[in-house]
């Protein structure tokens, strides 16, 4: 008799909805593209409704860190708030500036909303729940991300206006850059793991790949924040500087679905370093049961969320030279140190060694690369403290 | 007749839109659309590329075309022209040198296809097709030195684009 495996639940469910829709009469191949269908847009609409609870979360703690108490009023803990706000945008009036580019305009939310969702087809949920896993996932999700940058620049432009044309200038400038330290940090636990597969990904994580490779997840990290565009990167919408940036002309829901867009892209950047970095569904017994294994994962999810959210709360706000300066002085290099560290380092730990010793190993260089740059940066702060003080005496 | 299958069927319903993105590229007036037909262009390439199971190439020209050289196309045009008031004409009077270069390029490149005979390939590459990828890039008896020629040239391209852009000492 085989094993009742409750982990199986959404598989197996999967596997009803084929069995009656054969029962249909239909074609076998064109049940397994309804099945791709239907659970396409299951998976979509899981990634789409998070913020409802994501925005109260990120409300309710941004209270609590500004010593305020957050959306209290509707519902028990405000838990409906964020149905209030939806009703309050799909109601409002919504407004075409003139001499804007109509379909142009339409197309930029959609786009940027649907570059975000795009990124879950390769997100491993547990070891049998993937939406696909391609050979090339990992680069696949960087790909992806990039047409967002695309739907911004087309937003902004189709705007007419010059608030929201800066503000996408701006958008290129910083998402273009951030973009490389992040695919290089990428790069680290590809080559750890050696496939852009992200479930072999995940597999090779007996040890979570953020022992072995801190850096390139801090990298990541702080990379994903700036191509997200929140604080202390939200240069793109800066409201003291250019009213609101991209999205200045959008009213109504075409305005909730940008923001839609950032608070999936937030969501989908934990999502991505819960994978790749911190064991995606691994823990114990998920591989017997994969249901525990989605359970770890979003776990996992949140408390990077949690992490990005207290970030986005205690930093002020960069500037455009400070975020420029941050990332081709300085996470770039470090980058590419990170990855040649990490590939001579791998090479040169004997091959019968254990995981571990390697992961050890390979965080010991780390932390020698940490030390480095600590000091590199310290010394260069003091030379720049001196000649301050120079320019300060003579005038 | 055989019946077509589902991947034939995308093939020719992607190929089509293609090549009407391509032809909007260059007739569209708004010089903003033309490029984000342009992406549409390259977008239908790349699924050209998965079809063919090429899912590295796709996501590489996803990544390289539409990530980065649309953006640059779009930002440029962006920067250097009134766009939104655009209403120059569309050709110069050099339009019919250019048709007629157009139509002889468009002449050898069909019959050269016409007259190669494809070799038909062994057979699918087994196994995962990106590791294959990159055994062949590193492999003397492949492609090791157009691998190596290609990195040298793109170095020496930044080298020469930083060394442009770099303030010159006397305009200070």
């Amino acid at each position: 008799m085989p094993e009742l495996k409750i982990g199986d639940l959404l598989v197996s469910l999967y596997d009803i909805l084929g069995w009656s829709l054969s029962l249909l009469g239909l074609h076998s191949s064109a049940v397994s593209v309804l099945q791709k269908i239907v659970s396409g847009f299951v998976l979509a609409n899981f990634v789409m409704l998070t913020p409802i609870f994501t925005i109260w979360v990120e409300r309710k703690v941004a209270g609590r860190f500004q010593d305020r108490l957050g959306p209290n009023r509707v519902g028990p803990f405000g838990l409906f708030q964020s149905f209030a706000d939806i009703v309050k945008l799909v109601i409002k009036e919504d407004i075409t500036p003139a001499g804007a580019d109509k379909v142009v305009f339409n197309i930029g939310p959609v786009l940027a909303v649907m570059s975000v969702v795009g990124i879950w087809a390769v997100i491993p949920f547990a070891s049998t729940m993937v939406g696909t896993d391609m050979n090339v996932g990992i680069l696949y999700s960087v790909a992806v991300g990039a047409i967002g940058t695309l739907a911004i620049m087309m937003g902004g432009w189709a705007s007419n206006n010059k608030y929201a044309l800066l503000g996408a200038f701006r958008t290129v400038s910083q998402l273009v850059s951030y973009e490389v330290p992040m695919i290089i940090a990428l790069l680290v636990p590809t080559m750890l793991a050696g496939s852009m597969r992200m479930n072999a990904i995940v597999a090779e994580q007996q040890v979570w790949f953020v022992v072995a490779a801190p850096l390139a997840m801090l990298i990541f990290l702080i990379s994903s924040i700036a191509e997200v565009g929140r604080a202390p990167f939200d240069l793109l919408e800066a409201e003291s500087e250019i009213v609101a940036g991209f999205h200045v002309e959008y009213t109504g829901m075409k305005f909730g679905v940008w923001m839609l867009a950032e608070f999936v892209h937030a969501f989908t950047i934990s999502a991505l370093a819960a994978v790749v970095f911190f064991g995606g569904w691994r823990g114990p017994l998920a591989e017997q049961y994969p249901l525990l294994g989605v359970v770890y994962f979003l776990i996992k999810t949140y408390i990077i969320y949690l992490f990005l959210l207290w970030i986005r709360v205690t930093l002020p706000r960069v500037r455009i030279d400070q975020m420029n300066n941050l990332n081709w002085k300085f996470l770039v290099p470090l980058s590419l140190a990170v990855l040649v560290v990490t590939a001579l380092v791998d090479k040169a730990v004997p091959v019968g060694a254990s995981l571990g010793v390697r992961s050890l190993v390979l965080f010991l260089a780390n932390v020698a690369l940490i030390l480095v740059s600590i000091s590199l940066l310290a010394g260069f702060s003091r030379k720049l403290q001196a000649s301050e003080n120079i320019s300060v005496d003579s005038g | 007749m055989e019946a077509v299958s589902a991947a034939q069927i995308i093939f020719i319903v992607v190929a089509l839109l293609t090549v009407a993105t391509t032809f909007l590229v260059v007739t569209v007036r708004n010089l903003i659309h033309a490029a984000l037909w342009l992406v549409a262009t390259l977008f239908g390439i790349a699924v050209i590329f998965v079809l063919l199971d090429a899912g590295f190439m796709a996501t590489v020209q996803i990544v390289l075309y539409i990530g980065a050289i649309a953006i640059l196309i779009v930002f440029a045009v962006m920067l250097t022209r009134r766009v939104m008031q655009d209403v120059g004409p569309q050709s110069n009077e050099n339009w019919w040198l250019g048709t007629i270069v157009a139509a002889v390029f468009f002449a050898a490149i069909s019959t050269l296809l016409w007259s190669i005979r494809w070799p038909a390939l062994p057979g699918a590459v087994v196994g995962d097709t990106v590791l294959a990828l990159g055994r062949s890039l590193v492999d003397p008896n492949q492609y090791v030195i157009p691998f190596e020629v290609a990195s040298v040239m793109l170095i020496i391209a930044l080298i020469g684009s930083i060394t442009l852009a770099l303030p010159g000492k006397q305009s200070e």
